[in-house]
């Protein structure tokens, strides 16, 4: 089989993966959160946590109980790194440094899972288990949370309850993230990723040197780093590594579970706020954003512009050979697409068009389809804005599902909008001024900046890949990366939480032939195009003198 | 109020609309290059930074004109001095656009301002009368106003009844009837009584009069900026923060690469990335809705209202003059058995003497017409007494000398009358009275009584509405915007019924009291829809409140106008519909131009990202499609373009973009393509034949 009839039967077997559990996911989530009967299980961490989980919380007190959770596990990570020689299964790691702990447990409350360290050297079991993948399932969950009230907001009328953060939260790590992650180790082991408690294993090399094999709990940990769309690694080469990512199926595997949730999830919105077509517009909308880069990365790629690549045949550079360059264009449209960050390839490798693109992806803000959760509401705040333009070239004070967005949202997007841009551009310009900071930089030129650029775009979008060549375990990238995914994931929550508690207090405008169609092609196409727009103004100066200039040369 | 009241209301000034399908579509407003000139000086005071900062966008390039300015006498250049120059012309077209839009309304305030000069008041106090100046009137003052002399102020008549020439205000020479009682009593200070003598209550305070209002409003000074206009603002400001920190951290980059920009280049950029072309226009756009509608004779008295009328949900329209022409005329006599035609028309003319209303008199004309009787006039029958139209007993008639009764009116009213005076009508009339009600049209029954005789019904009049032309089309469109329609009348259901299916409304209020109304408005604005509706009488004021959108008519009471967000001095209920689409056009003109502002920084990026680093970056060039000649020209050129678009749309923002009722969706479509697309593809046509000209230049070039 030809390298472009297996890169385009394996997105077939994708596109059909998802078509198929679409609805059944979709539906079932919608059934989670708005189900009104506990399990025994949620109802004991109720009572541990000392949480009514029948209370309904205002959008201040539901904001409150995600910041409290995110900083209680921000904290309980950093002293778990910080303190983890004294704990069991170290395999005689040390403590971790301040500034890393602390960047590495925002890092992963945040559901980015940037990874200023290499796993199989800093981190020893228990703090892979009982830190980072704990991390792993409920930032994900939190993020869930918060998309779920976001569109309670849209739905509810005449009220100022989001629901309960608690129930929320632990509804999405039990009867979504755990049994989905359950399943799918098992179908990671069969595939052949390693799951041992064992401690590195000494080998002798075909030239005799020794060579120590960490092995570990790999596949329980893959699945949720995709399936929450985390994407921080087990070992540093993360799914270009052949024990997280040994071959075609598991790496189709691994996609799927990124893509999964977020796509399912706009039926799910589609259930809830009771039309369906709202649901399958804004996937619509995500499907061109990721179609549109996918075919970019993949011409480019593909296309292999370059002496060297010409002479091979391929742009193989940092790929690994047994995915070869449309699997690896696939994974990393899909990582970068949803805030996951897992890499079966370097993207400091792609040629200048692929890099750039894979940046541009997370400067849309994740969306295309996005983070579990964080990719819904980030649309809805784009469909909302879209709204606002589309709406009075109707002649309407603009309405999206009913509700007005007057200067109250407007204000609550605008912010929204530009919290992102404002972590990623104050973060690299200041990384690009100094020597200091240019130090941890592999290459100089327009390939420098875009390494620098893609760590902010990467931390302020909760993304977490890297560009690989910047050496980020600095106390400025540390520390300030650490701001950016921050201000990328609570900052943005808060905002947007907000506009939710705005919506829900409105009574519902009735839908008539003047109101404006938000599920049609027409619209779909604007909210797109919106997105696009946005962040190419935002961003077009930046990346002319990162990737452009790389791919123009 | 009845409907039949209604129609007394309309008397006397009901003007027969012209089709509607002809009526002027909105987007009319004519734009004289002349006022440009004219409006210049206006535009330099307002370059005014205390006044700017109401415009964040616009104060924007101004702090950047002024940073250049000083930049460019540091260190001068051609480039500089060039970039500096149009960057105050930016600004001053953009202040120039709001000094055309309030000019047009200050040649409306001057004509108004002439009426408000002070004339001599004759107070009455305690029985005699004193002469104070119109400006020491104070509300509840009552003041005597006889033929020849102007009203000294705002108020409602409470004795006598006079013609007075309201040409002032309204435009309309045809002189207006205003008497004390009923729903025509409200006058307007600065208007001149032509006949008669009137004693007017005052209602306004000083300074607080409807004339000052209007001027105030055409004049813009009493302009707050609407709902939707701040949160435009607030978008716009905060796109403006968004390219401040792409063009701020831009030099970091800059830098980095090696290639440190001047910050003249780095203003120009800003500049032309921030959305300059709505932000110059919106102060505008906004002005240049109230003064369509000033245009139009309807006066706003907040923007907000016209904003709302974008959004309005459903229509209530009085049938009476809105529907249907104001006067329902009689087309025909239906005798009972035992009566000929002829005796009835002669019983129906004598009933109508005294009948004023139209309907009164389109029968003695039927009368007339169909069997040759001579209209007799009141003074030939001595000894009559006439019984005139109330709406109370809504009938009227005369009591002959000889005894001889005649009544006509309602048919529940006249058939109480004849069970009254001993008569018993026969199932006959029922059936007449409902065939001539399920056709539309109203019945009339005519009845009579002789001296001692028990009273009998002789027949009915079938008084037939004949809906406006073109109405039903109107609707459709209507409908097609996403508006129901609700006709209000106080007929009969089955009448209701019958008309509202023949002029195509969505739905109807028959029998409808004020009451009836105002509940119909709750209940439509709880599930959310916004309401407007047009009314004039006193017991409409409530509802005209409670409504969205209420037009008073000018001809109606001083507490309908207080009530009403907006007054019709034309007093044609019609209007509503293009006070609808005015708000709407207002509307689509904002986010057309803003679509179009923001789609315009594809091309100027293209200018300009080149310009600056082609020369650290070579390969950049490739961006540079337009191909312009220099780096200089280039960057000049988008500022260039970025100014002068703002005057080339100055016209669009007065006149409005075109409005055609559509569906939301195929308006879209057309609006998103022309503003969306055209905004893409406009400038980059406009920049590079600004480049083709501007390279000629010696130092740019």
């Amino acid at each position: 089989m030809s390298a472009t009839a297996a890169g385009l039967l394996q997105l077939v077997i994708l596109l059909v993966a998802l078509a198929v559990v679409y609805r059944p996911l979709g539906d079932y989530m919608a059934r989670v959160f708005t189900s009104t009967r506990h399990l025994a299980v949620e109802r004991a961490f109720y009572r541990v946590v000392r949480v009514d989980p029948d209370a309904d919380q205002r959008w201040t007190t539901y904001l409150f109980s995600v910041l409290g959770f995110s900083a209680a596990s921000v904290l309980f990570l950093y002293a778990f790194l910080r303190l983890q020689d004294r704990l069991p299964l170290s395999l005689g790691m040390d403590g971790v440094d301040p500034a890393l702990a602390w960047n590495t447990a925002v890092s992963f409350v945040a559901n980015t899972n940037w990874q200023a360290y290499a796993g199989e050297s800093t981190m020893g079991h228990l703090a892979q288990m009982a830190g980072l993948a704990v991390q792993n399932f409920v930032s994900a969950a939190a993020g869930l949370a918060v998309a779920i009230a976001v569109i309670r907001g849209l739905v509810r009328t005449r009220t100022d309850r989001l629901g309960n953060f608690w129930v929320d939260l632990t509804r999405g790590v039990v009867r979504i993230l755990l049994p989905l992650a359950f399943v799918f180790a098992l179908v990671l082991v069969a595939g052949g990723v390693i799951q041992n408690l064992s401690s590195p294993e000494e080998i002798t090399t075909l030239t005799g040197g020794t060579q120590s094999i960490v092995g570990g709990p790999g596949a329980s940990q893959e699945v949720i780093k995709e399936l929450g769309t985390n994407g921080g690694g087990f070992f540093n080469a993360n799914s270009a590594h052949p024990f997280e990512n040994p071959n075609a199926f598991t790496n189709l595997v691994e996609i799927f579970l990124i893509l999964v949730i977020p796509v399912s999830l706009t039926r799910t919105y589609g259930v809830l706020v009771k039309d369906r077509r709202q649901g399958y517009a804004i996937l619509a909308a995500m499907a061109v954003l990721w179609g549109v880069a996918l075919a970019g990365v993949t011409a480019a790629e593909v296309s292999h512009p370059g002496t060297v690549p010409e002479a091979v045949g391929a742009t193989t550079e940092g790929k690994e050979v047994r995915f070869d360059t449309w699997a690896s264009a696939l994974f990393a449209t899909s990582t970068t697409g949803t805030s996951t960050g897992a890499v079966n390839s370097m993207h400091a490798s792609y040629t200048g068009a692929g890099g750039g693109i894979v940046m541009l992806n997370m400067m849309l803000g994740e969306v295309s389809p996005g983070g579990v959760g964080s990719g819904l509401y980030g649309m809805l705040v784009l469909a909302i804005l879209a709204v606002f333009l589309a709406g009075l070239m109707v002649g309407r004070t603009p309405e999206y599902l009913g509700k007005k967005i007057g200067r109250h949202e407007i204000t609550l997007v605008a912010l929204y909008l530009l919290a992102m841009p404002f972590a990623l551009l104050v973060g690299a310009a200041i990384a690009a001024s100094f020597d200091d900071t240019r130090a941890s930089l592999l290459n100089d030129g327009p390939q420098g900046l875009s390494e620098i650029l893609y760590a902010f775009a990467s931390g302020a979008n909760n993304n977490g890949s890297a560009f690989a060549g910047l050496s980020a375990n600095t106390d400025y990238y540390n520390t300030a990366l650490g701001l950016a995914m921050l201000i990328g994931r609570f900052v943005l929550m808060a905002l947007v939480l907000a506009l939710a508690g705005s919506l829900a207090r409105q009574t519902p405008t009735p839908v008539t032939a003047g109101t404006l169609p938000t599920h049609r092609p027409l619209f779909v196409g604007l909210h797109s195009f919106t997105v696009i727009v946005v962040a190419g103004l935002t961003f077009f100066p930046a990346l002319a003198l990162g990737p452009i200039a790389v791919a123009l040369a | 109020m009845s409907n039949l009241s209604n129609e007394r209301t309309h008397t006397v000034t009901t003007v027969q609309a012209p089709p509607a399908a002809a009526a002027p579509r909105v987007g009319a407003g004519l734009f004289d290059p002349k006022q440009l000139v004219a409006s210049l000086p206006d535009a330099v005071r307002k370059l005014d930074p205390r006044r700017m900062i109401t415009s964040p966008v616009m104060f924007v390039v101004e702090v950047g004109a002024v940073l250049t300015t000083v930049l460019a006498f540091v260190d001068p250049s051609a480039f500089a001095w060039w970039i500096t120059a149009w960057l105050w012309i930016t600004v001053l077209f953009a202040n120039l656009a709001e000094a055309v839009a309030e000019g047009r309304g200050r040649a409306q305030a001057a004509t108004l301002r002439a009426t408000k000069k002070e004339t001599p008041a004759r107070r009455l106090a305690g029985g005699s009368e004193e002469t104070v100046s119109s400006s020491d009137l104070r509300p509840g003052d009552l003041v005597v106003v006889e033929a020849g002399e102007v009203i000294p102020g705002d108020g409602d008549v409470v004795e006598g009844v006079a013609s007075v020439d309201e040409s002032a205000i309204t435009g309309e020479s045809a002189p207006v009837i205003r008497e004390s009682g009923g729903d025509r009593s409200a006058v307007t200070g600065g208007t001149k009584v032509l006949s008669d003598r009137i004693v007017v209550r005052i209602t306004a305070k000083p300074g607080e009069s409807f004339v000052d209002r209007m001027i105030a409003m055409v004049e813009g000074a009493a302009r707050q900026k609407t709902p939707n206009e701040i949160a435009l603002n607030i978008l716009l400001a905060s796109l403006t923060i968004v390219f401040l920190l792409a063009v701020v951290t831009l030099q970091p980059f800059a830098g980095y690469s090696g290639e440190l920009q001047t910050v003249v280049v780095l203003v120009a950029l800003l500049v032309c990335l921030i959305p300059t072309t709505i932000g110059a226009l919106l102060s505008a756009i906004g002005i240049a809705g109230m003064d369509r509608l000033v245009q139009r004779n309807v006066l706003a008295m907040s923007g907000r209202a016209v904003e709302a009328a974008g959004d309005v949900n459903v229509l209530l329209l009085d049938k009476t003059g809105t529907i249907t022409f104001g006067n329902r005329q009689a087309v025909e006599f239906l005798p009972v058995s035992g009566v000929t035609a002829a005796e009835l028309a002669d019983a129906a003319q004598l009933a109508s003497l005294a009948d004023e209303t139209p309907e009164g008199r389109s029968v003695v004309v039927l009368a007339k017409q169909e069997y040759g009787l001579r209209e007799r006039h009141t003074g030939e029958l001595p000894g009559a007494t006439f019984v005139e139209f109330t709406a109370q007993t809504r009938m009227s008639g005369v009591d002959l000398a000889d005894g001889h009764r005649v009544r006509k009116g309602a048919a529940g009213a006249v058939l109480a009358w004849v069970r009254e005076h001993g008569g018993r009508p026969d199932l006959a009339v029922d059936e007449a009275v409902d065939a001539v009600a399920a056709s539309g049209g109203t019945p009339l029954v005519v009845a009579e009584t002789t001296a001692g005789g028990a009273a009998r019904v002789l027949g009915v009049i079938n008084l037939a509405d004949v809906v406006k032309h073109g109405m039903r089309e109107r609707f459709d469109e209507l409908r097609a915007m996403g508006i129901r329609t609700v006709m209000v009348t106080g007929d009969n259901p089955v009448t209701a019924r019958a008309i509202a299916e023949q002029a195509g409304v969505d739905d109807f209020l028959a029998e409808a009291k004020p009451e009836d109304k105002m509940a119909l408005i709750k209940r439509e604005q709880a599930g959310g829809r916004l309401v407007a509706m047009t009314g004039d009488g006193t017991n409409d004021a409530p509802a005209l409140a409670q409504a969205d959108v209420g037009v008073a008519m000018n001809t109606g009471t001083s507490a309908a106008k207080e009530a009403g967000n907006m007054v019709d001095l034309d007093s044609d209920p019609t209007k509503l519909i293009e006070i609808v689409e005015i708000g709407k056009q207002l509307l689509i003109t904002r986010g057309a131009l803003t679509t179009f502002s923001i789609a315009n920084d594809v091309a100027k990026y293209f200018a300009i990202i080149p310009a600056m680093f082609a020369v650290v970056y070579p390969q950049l060039d490739t961006l540079n499609i337009m191909r312009l000649s220099t780096p200089q020209s280039a960057i000049l050129s988008a500022v260039i373009f970025n100014a002068l678009i703002i005057v080339a749309l100055i016209p669009l923002a007065l006149r409005g973009v075109r409005y055609k009722p559509v569906s939301a969706g195929a308006m879209l479509q057309r609006n998103a393509l022309i503003y969306g697309l055209g905004g893409i593809v406009v400038p980059f046509i406009g920049i590079k034949l600004v480049d083709l000209i501007i390279s000629t230049i010696p130092g740019i070039g």
